[in-house]
């Protein structure tokens, strides 16, 4: 049996491209994407795994990269707004956020981005009742719900 | 937070001898939503996590008879979404995709909910009136316990300090049987968790399983309440019924609620009133369509 790591070395692939990095196991994620690969559009708020504004996709689905540890990644496909933004595929989800005015100061949109892209991957028509449902776990604190529910709907349609 | 080294065995044995190993000096880490947000804060603290997630196969779902064998290291969300979950346990499946939120149900697992032991937990409750059992390792081999002796108290378990849970095993409820779990509250944990249970035969009930759970430090079943459902009939049983103003009392009275940051005693006591009268009516409800 391999002695307790005080260090990790990990391999996974970080928005499309393959990444190596050497990670200490208390680091978490966000730390790791943030300073480390400058990718800064994840956000830390809570920090306790509540609001949302660190969300990134794991192996396509949400975590809260606030707390999963950067080790986690070992292996598996990590998507942060960075790599989303870049993706044509995106698009319809990024124009009807504008399209709807969907966020006021952003600070929780790269979270509501993704938590959105991962219902419509699993479920390209939601209804309203399955959009509130999937995205209650992300907060938002100025804009209110109604216009980001209305966006995931437009990119619902749009997409088809 | 402090700094610690990961340990990641391969097998139940080396976590076991891990663990054993340590002293007290290391904790069992698999999804780590509550583990990892007590050593951000600083309350608790370890020189070693040990990864049970590298421990191979541990996060199987199967069928072993009447009871799904749910492994260790089985996310909150891959049990709700298991194909023989939804099927055989569907109150199971219901409740799972109420924990918490979506990111923390891809990440925490049912296993650790269960072993780390705060009140506020909503499978805790729930798999009392299953009357799930659950298998613990430690180096000198295994043992079977009821669900219902695994906690016994606020973060604490009857769990050896070299043992670890390997798979929590919920046997279907039988034919005919009609259940309900209600949950309420107004934080991220849940205030209130009741799970209602009834077997129905020939317009009667014939079992109950009634348990209660987050109002105190450790969910219970209410065998007073319990007692009084057994033998009466169910076209009775309708809103405001005598019957179950008084199952509704005494699962108030057998609470055993205490004040914490959701609420004072007679709030909560209120709460349970209210909670076990409208989950009965919900369970009471489904007429004979499965469990959930």
């Amino acid at each position: 049996m391999p002695d307790a790591q005080e260090t990790l070395a990990i391999a996974f692939e970080l928005n499309s491209a393959p990444i190596e990095a050497t990670v200490e196991p208390q680091t978490p994620l966000i730390d790791l994407l943030r300073e480390r690969f400058g990718l800064t559009g994840t956000k830390r708020s809570c920090d306790v795994q509540v609001c949302g504004a660190c969300t990134v996709l794991l192996d396509g689905a949400p975590v809260s990269s606030c707390t999963v540890p950067a080790f986690e990644a070992r292996g598996r496909v990590v998507l942060t707004v960075e790599g989303f933004a870049a993706d044509e595929g995106s698009s319809p989800l990024i124009e009807a956020f504008v399209n709807n005015a969907a966020f006021q100061c952003g600070f929780c949109t790269p979270g509501m981005l993704l938590a959105a892209k991962s219902l419509l991957d699993a479920d390209p028509s939601p209804s309203e009742e399955a959009i509130k449902d999937y995205m209650r776990g992300n907060v938002c604190r100025c804009t209110g719900y109604k216009k980001i529910v209305e966006a995931v709907h437009e990119a619902a349609e749009a997409s088809r | 937070m402090r700094p610690f080294r990961l340990h990641e065995p391969t097998t139940v044995q080396e976590a076991a001898s891990a663990l054993a190993d340590a002293g007290g000096g290391a904790a069992l880490y698999a999804g780590g939503t509550e583990l990892l947000l007590a050593m951000k804060s600083g309350l608790l603290a370890y020189d070693t996590l040990i990864n049970v997630k590298s421990i191979s196969g541990l996060d199987a779902i199967a069928a072993d008879g009447n009871s799904i064998v749910i492994g260790a290291s089985a996310t909150h969300s891959a049990v709700e979404h298991d194909p023989l979950v939804r099927d055989r346990l569907p109150l199971l499946s219901e409740v799972e995709h109420g924990v918490a939120n979506l990111r923390v149900r891809n990440v925490g697992t049912l296993a650790g909910n269960l072993c780390f032991a705060e009140p506020h937990s909503d499978p805790a409750t729930l798999l009392l009136v299953y009357e799930a059992e659950l298998d613990v390792a430690g180096p000198s081999g295994s043992r079977r316990i009821a669900v219902g002796d695994l906690q016994t108290g606020s973060y604490e378990t009857s769990l050896g300090p070299d043992e670890l849970l390997t798979a929590v095993r919920v046997p279907a409820f039988q034919a005919g049987v009609r259940a309900a779990y209600s949950k309420f509250g107004y934080h991220h944990r849940p205030t209130l968790g009741i799970a209602a249970a009834l077997a129905v035969e020939d317009g009667v009930v014939a079992d109950a399983r009634l348990a209660l759970g987050c109002v105190s430090p450790v969910a219970r079943r209410l065998s007073r309440s319990e007692d009084v459902l057994r033998g009466e009939r169910i076209d009775a049983l309708t809103e405001g019924a005598s019957a179950l103003r008084e199952v509704s009392r005494l699962a108030s009275e057998d609470a055993d609620a205490v004040e914490d940051m959701h609420g004072g005693v007679d709030y909560k006591e209120h709460l349970v009133r209210v909670f076990m009268e409208r989950t009965l009516l919900r369970a009471l409800a489904k007429n004979g369509g499965g469990d959930a």
